[in-house]
């Protein structure tokens, strides 16, 4: 296992002069992985990925990649590359030259040069495009060419700094998806920064859960979603429902865990309060004693109530947070 | 003719806007008028009293003013002076601006604001205490001497607008030269310099204009050995006809026309109002 390790971080701790920051990062990931780091803003994951990158320097411990420590190198020296929220394309220089820059800093020939950017062009689908200004493209496309300038230099690792937040929801689907893509086919080794759960779970091996400068719980997006350790991780991840029990403790269910049907007695009671269509299933909000219960079902289903109709809940899987930080079946 | 009787405009335009076109024409005379008539003073071959408009119209006294040596050589004095003090300034002011735009030490605003103390008190002080310096360390009447002079005219120019290009340069644009592998001064040189020459560009302008236009400082550090165009003419304005003065200050008008011709084209006016940003 230890030989198929691509990026390790020892005891990583980076604080700025206030006090934040992140404190005793470990983490590793492994040749070809999509590890993102997710959570709210502020919660460190932009401050790792910059100091896996060289534009912040570690307080302490260690950055390895392929077992060399990079800790103190240079970002110019580093075998990374880093892919920009707001995509940071040279407006000075067109399309090629933008691409051409780091090429030109290796020596790679000239006619390799170019054989070499027209491939990476026609991978991120902007081909024609050589000769254009950033300051003439929609953000979505120079981001594809942010992509292909990183990606140009065969990183060992990629890095990406919320790099779609910037685009609208289409495009930023449609990115999402090309990116896996080519992450897979080329077998490359990314961090990702996100605060989009959804994007996170859409695109990851394997999903970091940050919180305030540390590390909630590291899984894969099904253990993440299904298992999450601890009640952050919950309200994090997708949607909840969090039942408050009499004993203090909380019971947290999934929409899509909870059944409805007519009259009193199960588990909850309460009153329809909305219906609401959302596609190929149906979200139903009850109005009961604890608060608003979410849940969905399907449209045959829906038909069977209206808006007021008194009705009971079933709580299906449903995990128990005897406080904020630990978690039992 | 009877249609330009102001009676007539009175009730064609309504009475408040023919007043405000009585406005308009006196302004516009009294800024461009006597533009104007120096213009129609160059190119008058025979202007005599009590004409307005000269008899005759030519070149006349421009072949005169271009036979005197003295203005001659008065010309190319100035554009290497200017040419110097232009690159001497951006060599000495772009490091700097550098670093006051992305290094925040203790004192970066006193350094920015020192730089416009020295345009806040009359000039002619200034020149009189660094002339008692000049007098003492024998740079009275050198080059070295005049071109001090003129570098401290632009000096805030040149630091206050390259700074405020350079801040508005996005960190992350040089960063992202570091990632794909340039060093400290390939980044520089590739990247934040080229993103930041519209404001430096302007700058470098106004200094080349500044320093054409300079006379106090030079007419007091450079004479006798150093007679620029601005210095030149204090004689020319006593000792030559109208007409020689006139032609002269149009050679002196030329360049600063071209120039803030093209700086209207390249340069929005965003960047010159940017350029001027403290802090």
């Amino acid at each position: 296992m230890s030989g198929n390790v691509k990026l390790e971080l020892r005891n990583l701790t980076t604080l700025y002069k206030s006090g934040d920051g992140v404190r005793n990062i470990n983490l590793t990931v492994n040749k070809g992985e999509l590890v993102t780091l997710l959570g709210p803003s502020g919660c460190g994951k932009t401050t790792i990925l910059r100091t896996i990158g060289g534009f912040i320097p570690a307080t302490s411990g260690q950055i390895l990649i392929d077992g060399k420590d990079i800790t103190h190198l240079q970002p110019e020296k580093r075998p990374t590359a880093m892919v920009f929220q707001s995509y940071n394309l040279w407006p000075h220089m067109t399309v090629y030259e933008n691409m051409a820059f780091g090429l030109k800093l290796r020596k790679v020939p000239k006619n390799e040069q170019k054989h070499r950017i027209t491939e990476m062009l026609e991978l991120v689908k902007m081909t024609g495009y050589e000769k254009k200004y950033p300051g003439q493209m929609s953000g979505g496309q120079q981001q594809r060419i942010a992509i292909g300038r990183s990606l140009l230099l065969q990183p060992d690792v990629l890095l990406l700094d919320e790099p779609f937040s910037a685009l609208d929801a289409k495009i930023r689907s449609q990115m999402r998806e090309e990116l896996r893509k080519i992450q897979t086919d080329l077998g490359i080794t990314v961090v990702f920064v996100t605060h989009d759960q959804e994007e996170a779970m859409a695109l990851s091996d394997r999903i970091v859960v940050m919180n305030k400068g540390t590390f909630e719980q590291v899984g894969t997006p099904q253990e993440i979603y299904n298992h999450p350790v601890s009640r952050y991780v919950a309200d994090f991840i997708g949607e909840m429902n969090f039942i408050p029990m009499l004993d203090g403790s909380t019971k947290a269910v999934r929409p899509e865990n909870i059944s409805v049907s007519h009259g009193t007695g199960k588990d909850l009671d309460g009153y329809v309060r909305t219906i609401m269509m959302l596609g190929h299933y149906i979200e139903m909000t009850v109005d009961t004693d604890i608060g608003i219960v979410k849940l969905y079902i399907t449209a045959e289903e829906a038909e069977q109530y209206k808006k007021g109709d008194p009705v009971t809940l079933t709580l299906g899987d449903y995990r128990t947070y005897s406080d904020h930080q630990s978690a039992a079946e | 003719m009877r249609y330009l009787s102001p009676k007539r405009w009175v009730h064609i335009l309504g009475r408040k806007r023919w007043w405000e076109l009585c406005i308009l024409i006196a302004f516009m005379l009294f800024f461009y008028g006597p533009l104007l008539h120096m213009f129609m003073l160059a190119f008058a071959n025979k202007y005599e009293m009590p004409a307005v408009i000269p008899q005759e119209f030519g070149f006349q006294w421009w072949k005169y003013v271009l036979s005197q040596p003295t203005l001659v050589s008065s010309i190319s004095l100035s554009f290497m002076i200017a040419f110097i003090t232009t690159g001497l300034s951006l060599l000495i002011c772009i490091p700097a601006a550098y670093v006051l735009a992305r290094y925040d030490f203790p004192g970066r605003k006193l350094v920015m604001f020192s730089f416009l103390l020295g345009n806040a008190f009359p000039k002619i002080g200034i020149y009189a205490s660094m002339g008692i310096i000049f007098y003492r360390i024998g740079l009275m009447g050198t080059l070295p001497g005049v071109l001090i002079v003129h570098l401290l005219g632009g000096m805030m120019m040149m630091i206050w607008m390259p700074t405020n290009a350079f801040k508005s340069v996005p960190r992350q644009q040089e960063e992202a030269a570091r990632d794909v592998g340039a060093g400290p001064i390939r980044t520089f040189l590739y990247v934040t310099l080229p993103m930041a020459w519209p404001g430096i560009a302007v700058a470098a302008m106004f200094t080349f204009i500044g320093s054409l236009g300079e006379n106090q400082g030079t007419l007091l550090v450079g004479l006798p050995n150093y007679r620029t165009m601005p210095v030149e003419m204090y004689g020319v304005i006593l000792d030559y006809p109208a007409t020689a003065g006139a032609v002269f200050a149009l050679i002196l008008l030329i360049p600063n026309i071209l120039l803030l011709f093209l700086m209207r084209k390249y340069v929005g006016p965003e960047t010159l109002s940017k350029g001027f940003k403290m802090g």
